[in-house]
């Protein structure tokens, strides 16, 4: 008698969810939401709010490439997955794209048949001391005990890392940041090792911040981006052109205070035109509305004003632009051109 | 008068399969099996079509790729050139020590618990029940996680071990607790150490014949030989005497204050201990339960009329209460020690290597072979339930009562 | 001889006023002296627990008594623990459960909406009522049956037409029973019990339900289950897990104790399969496989495969507990059933099952116990339960840092729970155990 609610349930997911067809865009256009992979909590990049609103820097991305397709950056299903449920939510069409701090490598991007739509974040693995140790460089870090953050390929780059010195440790692996966390504090590893970006926002929150100190060393190239199912290119452009639309925007001086206003007239610069849709309609090549850049940049600003307003210098996070600043300041953030 | 009732001949016909009742069993087995191997047929083609579109056929080659991580705590050698089959390997031991462990020691702390709460003691029986519902009531997931976290917090950091520090190592500096783990001195086997060890082993071997023959006497002519302490003089004093004969083979090496770490000794790591610790004593409240319910069980007679043979209680317990209550007590502790080492797997709460987390963890990660990684985990999981279960099977038939 | 008795000076004529018994035979004293310290291993056990007692609330207490309920973050709740107390006091931070409750128990559901989750645990409460206590009419199990589609709807919401539609796919099935079997027999009618209402399902349910809902627009508003979370998830799971697995755990459990060889060696296999393998890769089976062996293109959401899992693991449990439940019953009772002529079927239904099951009731609860507790293993699949929402409520900015409330807070929940659901299934197997004598 009680197999009403399962059934009752199937015929509802299965009416929900009729065919994930080959074109995603008009599957996230038929539901009206896009479906968004997220970490299940990360300072800065994902977490909810009090009420339930998710946000962060990778959320930000989300919500940009919602406000492009919908006009609304709030038509967004936030999906929380795990290191090991990420990459299968993604094949199975559980999610339409997965912005969850993931490192753009080889095998993913061909065996694992995905598609990286850039580099929203320029990280590199780094470690945390406390400052009492009286290390100065990773190099001293010999029979040290290391918690690591599992699931993630930080645990190949230690390997790799204290293998090429010829030195010894002893690896501690935790589920998630915030147990790791409380297990570095109590001493029971003299090292914590993550992304750089990830040892600056826990570092931001202890209560002695001045205590602990990160070492000069990354050991490791770890570019983070978005990430879409490998064979729908449509789909790839959109959350690619997305991002770049965003770096383009912090680039030309277009912010979420000064949007509206560019975009209700032509402006002198042709680009700004073409990306807000005051000139030609790049939007329509992509099957999108001809505002979509206005929308993405409304949603959460330009590039810049996303990093300062999630992980920047002002926020508990803290962390500096570095490698993450535009290439005209020095940096990597460099955005293919609108044309 | 004889009424030959010889079942009319009849030809076989087609309705009988539904109407018949002795062919109608027949008819629905091989239904059934149609409709199961039907849909067995219908998943592997479904997860064939699938897995061909994603590119993703199944395939164990990746087994024997190098693994790249390394293991914290491993019983044989291994290092991150090794191979994805071996990290395997290093996850499956690691799972059957714990789970070994656990059951011997939620055994001890269920045993102890079910009977003291049984105790006229009102503060130990109270505390016990505390104890049992406390962590009968609560997920094991939270007791792992709270265990770890004490006694990461409650223990000191090997920094604390230095000159001018807090802590300092326990008997005759040759144990060290830390929050890393326990650090005890470790055996260092040298030459002729074989022999001693095989000594040893036989000794052990002839204090069990010795116990036998004590328990023959008692039964056949009732004198009570003392059993404990010859056994036990048995088992050691000619592995002492060798082991002096030959020169002190075996030595010890002693956890000493080194660079970050104690070095030599062993290590017994936190996150073993923790897990352990935390599924004994989850696993010890179900165990008190049945203990418990199992002395309840023995009527009150069985007691009374020993005391009134004058057996002692001690001696009442061992030979009149126990070995009824055993029987009540046996099926469902098997179930619990099936139990506990399922739920060894949640070792990726602390971080301990077991196979969930090399095999199902990191490699799943790392290679993306997820159906082949679980299809793996499954089937070393349910070989080893199923060989416990037939184990314990066999030894609670031969407990059973044996009815005249 | 009475006369040299009588003569002898000193034999009391008077009775002596009663004295009162020694101060170590009595009151107090005397409890204390007979169960705590009445050998010397009861002395030491005696004082190894008062010892251990006093050591865990002596760092305890000071930790909960100083507990600051009111702050905005983690930086706030320690400046007021600096202001007020010192900054090495310990005290306990619970404002994070002042501001994050709602989020622990409901997950992200609307906030306007949390009426309906309240409301499905009240009727759910009062809907298992008729199943557990005899007294009450027999009618009201009506109601009980309607209870699983009201909490379909009110929990995820949308049309009332689906849900109705889903209701009636029922009704017809019921229907074909009870119309085929005088017509065809007991097999015409269960092929049409179970083919009719799936092809109604299939083909008539889902544009008959738009077209009412275009007439006779009711609903509620649509909650996907992606914004289920907190306790409200784990709940969800352990009762829709339970409650789907009672017929297909009867089933089994009949299976296993069938004669059918075939029948028998499924279902044992079934079971043995099923416990063999811990919950958590049975889990990870449905967050990582299960699509895989669909029709390629469905693709249903993952609180959904959870439950379709968590259904099939306590099924193989309920089945041991039914079976213990037949094995039970006097063997009587089933040659009573055989020789009243009664077919197989209806030897289950009207004699055997009533019996087995209202023995295996506490069994039953049990396990729903052990399930719920089990709950906990979905955060390793990304589904934020209270155990997967410390990690989330922990990765905001406000609250990075916090541990102990947390999980202290949990923990307590999950005793609350758990202790009273086992309170009343002892309560219940003592009420049988009355009833049998």
């Amino acid at each position: 008698m009680n197999k009403t609610l399962f059934l009752g349930a199937l015929t509802v997911a299965s009416i929900a969810a009729a065919a994930s067809s080959a074109a995603t865009l008009d599957d996230v256009k038929a539901r009206g939401k896009l479906n968004c992979g997220v970490t299940t909590g990360l300072p800065g990049f994902a977490a909810p709010d009090a009420n339930g609103v998710w946000e962060g820097f990778d959320v930000a991305f989300c919500r940009a490439v919602a406000a492009a397709i919908f006009g609304d950056p709030t038509a967004v299903e936030f999906v929380p997955t795990t290191g090991e449920t990420r990459f299968t939510a993604l094949q199975s069409g559980e999610i339409d794209m997965l912005a969850r701090n993931t490192t753009w490598t080889f095998s993913r991007d061909t065996d694992l048949k995905f598609d990286f739509t850039g580099v929203n974040y320029y990280d590199g693995q780094g470690f945390m001391v406390p400052k009492s140790l009286g290390v100065s460089s990773a190099k001293d870090l010999d029979g040290a005990t290391v918690c690591i953050q599992t699931g993630t390929t930080t645990e190949l780059n230690l390997a790799d890392f204290f293998r090429s010195n010829n030195i010894s440790y002893q690896p501690v692996p935790i589920q998630t940041n915030a147990e790791a966390q409380q297990q570095y504090l109590a001493g029971a590893c003299d090292v914590y090792t993550t992304d750089a970006s990830g040892l600056a926002a826990t570092r931001a929150t202890f209560e002695a911040p001045a205590d602990h100190i990160i070492l000069p060393e990354i050991i490791s190239k770890e570019p983070l981006g978005p990430l879409v199912r490998h064979g729908d290119n449509a789909w790839g452009d959109i959350v690619m052109w997305t991002q770049n639309a965003l770096v383009s925007a912090e680039e030309l001086g277009i912010t979420s205070a000064n949007v509206e206003e560019m975009a209700s007239a032509p402006t002198n610069n042709p680009e700004i035109n073409r990306i807000l849709g005051t000139e030609g309609d790049l939007g329509a090549m992509m099957g999108l509305s001809k505002d979509w850049g206005k929308n993405a940049i409304l949603a959460g600003g330009n590039y810049g004003e996303i990093f300062e307003k999630n992980i920047g210098e002002n926020t508990p996070i803290g962390l500096a632009r570095g490698l993450n600043a535009l290439w005209t300041e020095g940096g990597l953030q460099y955005s293919p051109p609108f044309r | 008068m004889t009424i030959s009732i010889d079942p009319p001949k009849q030809s076989f016909r087609l309705s009988q399969l539904i109407y018949d009742t002795r062919y109608r069993s027949i008819t629905i087995q091989v239904v059934t099996l149609c409709l199961v191997a039907l849909g067995i047929i219908w998943l592997g083609y479904n997860a064939s079509v699938n897995l061909t579109a994603l590119g993703l056929e199944p395939n164990f080659s990746f087994l024997w790729n190098r693994a790249g991580y390394d293991i914290n705590q491993t019983l044989i050698p291994y290092n991150n050139s090794d191979t994805h089959a071996r990290a395997a390997l290093i996850g499956i031991l690691n799972t059957l020590l714990v789970a070994g462990l656990g059951c011997v020691t939620a055994t001890l702390i269920g045993v102890i618990a079910g009977v003291l709460r049984l105790s006229k003691n009102w503060v130990v029986a109270k505390l016990m029940t505390v104890y049992v519902e406390g962590f009968r009531n609560v997920p094991l997931l939270l007791w792992i996680i709270l265990i770890y976290a004490v006694m990461t917090e409650g223990t000191p950091s090997p920094r604390d071990f230095r000159e001018g520090g807090t802590a300092s190592m326990w008997l005759d500096s040759t144990v060290a607790v830390t929050n890393r783990g326990l650090y005890i001195p470790a055996p260092v086997w040298g030459p002729n150490s074989g022999f001693v060890v095989a000594v040893f082993i036989l000794s052990i071997i002839g204090a069990l014949f010795y116990r036998r023959y004590a328990r023959k006497v008692l039964f056949d002519t009732g004198r009570l030989l003392p059993m404990v302490w010859p056994a036990l003089l048995i088992a050691i004093i000619p592995a002492v005497l060798v082991f002096f004969i030959l020169g002190r083979p075996i030595g010890l090496s002693y956890p000493e204050l080194g660079g970050f770490n104690f070095a030599g000794g062993l290590q017994i790591s936190n996150p073993l201990i923790a897990l352990w610790v935390a599924l004994s004593l989850y696993t010890g409240a179900f165990i008190a339960e049945i203990v418990r319910a199992g002395i309840l069980a023995v009527s009150k007679g069985q007691s009374e009329a020993a005391f009134a043979l004058g057996l002692r209680p001690n001696r009442t317990m061992s030979l009149v209460i126990l070995p009824q209550a055993m029987r009540v007590i046996i099926p469902p502790l098997i179930s619990q020690y099936l139990n506990l080492t399922k739920n060894s797997s949640l070792a990726i709460a602390v971080g301990y290597a077991d196979v969930r987390a090399t095999l199902g963890g990191i490699t799943l990660n790392q290679t993306g072979r997820a159906l082949e990684c679980m299809l793996l985990i499954g089937l070393f999981y349910l070989a080893i339930s199923l060989l416990i279960s037939g184990v314990m099977n066999i030894y609670n038939n031969s407990m059973k009562l044996k009815e005249r | 001889m009475s006369d040299i008795h009588a003569q002898t000076a000193y034999v009391r004529t008077a009775m002596l006023p009663q004295a009162a018994p020694p101060v170590r035979e009595t009151g107090a004293v005397k409890w204390v002296r007979e169960n705590l310290f009445s050998s010397w291993l009861n002395i030491i056990l005696t004082l190894a627990s008062i010892w251990f007692v006093w050591t865990v609330v002596s760092h305890l207490f000071p930790w909960f008594y100083n507990s600051i309920w009111r702050a905005k973050s983690l930086t706030e709740c320690r400046a007021i623990r600096d202001a007020t107390l010192g900054p090495d006091a310990s005290a306990a931070c619970f404002a994070v459960i002042t501001d994050r409750w709602k989020q622990l128990l409901f997950g992200f559901y609307p906030s306007s909406e949390y009426w309906r989750p309240t409301l499905s645990l009240v009727l759910l409460v009062v809907g298992i009522l008729p199943m557990l206590f005899t007294t009450l009419p027999r009618k009201l199990l009506w109601g009980t049956l309607a209870l699983p589609f009201v909490l379909f709807f009110l929990l995820w919401g949308g049309s009332i037409w689906t849900t109705v539609m889903v209701a009636a796919g029922f009704v017809l099935g019921f229907a074909a029973i009870k119309i085929l079997t005088p017509i065809g027999g007991a097999i015409l009618a269960a092929i049409g019990a179970v083919l009719i209402p799936i092809l109604f399902w299939i083909y008539a349910a889902g544009p008959l339900a738009e077209s009412l809902h275009s007439i006779l627009p009711i609903g509620l508003e649509f909650v996907q289950s992606k914004d289920f979370g907190g306790f409200m998830v784990s709940t969800v799971i352990g009762v829709a897990g339970i409650a789907l697995s009672l017929p297909l755990g009867i089933v089994l459990a009949l299976g296993r104790k069938s004669d059918l060889f075939i029948v028998n060696k499924l279902s044992t296999a079934f079971i043995e399969i099923i416990r063999g393998v811990p919950l958590i890769v049975w889990l990870f089976t449905a967050s990582l496989l299960l699509n895989y062996f669909l029709p390629p293109g469905t693709n249903f959401d993952l609180l959904l495969r959870v439950i379709i899992m968590v259904t099939l693991f306590s099924a193989a449990y309920i089945a041991e507990v039914v079976r213990g439940g037949l094995a039970a019953l006097p063997k009587g009772q089933y040659e009573g059933a055989d020789s009243l002529g009664l077919s197989y079927w209806q030897s289950m239904q009207l004699i055997v099952l009533p019996q087995a099951l209202k023995i295996s009731i506490p069994g039953i609860v049990n396990s729903f116990i052990g399930l719920f507790k089990d709950t906990t293993l979905v955060v390793f699949i990304g589904i934020l339960d209270p155990i997967g929402l410390t990690n989330s409520i922990r990765a905001s900015t406000d609250w990075n840092g916090i541990y102990w409330e947390l999980y202290v807070f949990i923990g307590l929940m999950f005793f609350i729970f758990c202790f009273s659901m086992g309170r009343y299934s002892l309560y219940l197997e003592k009420k049988l155990q009355r009833e049998h004598r």
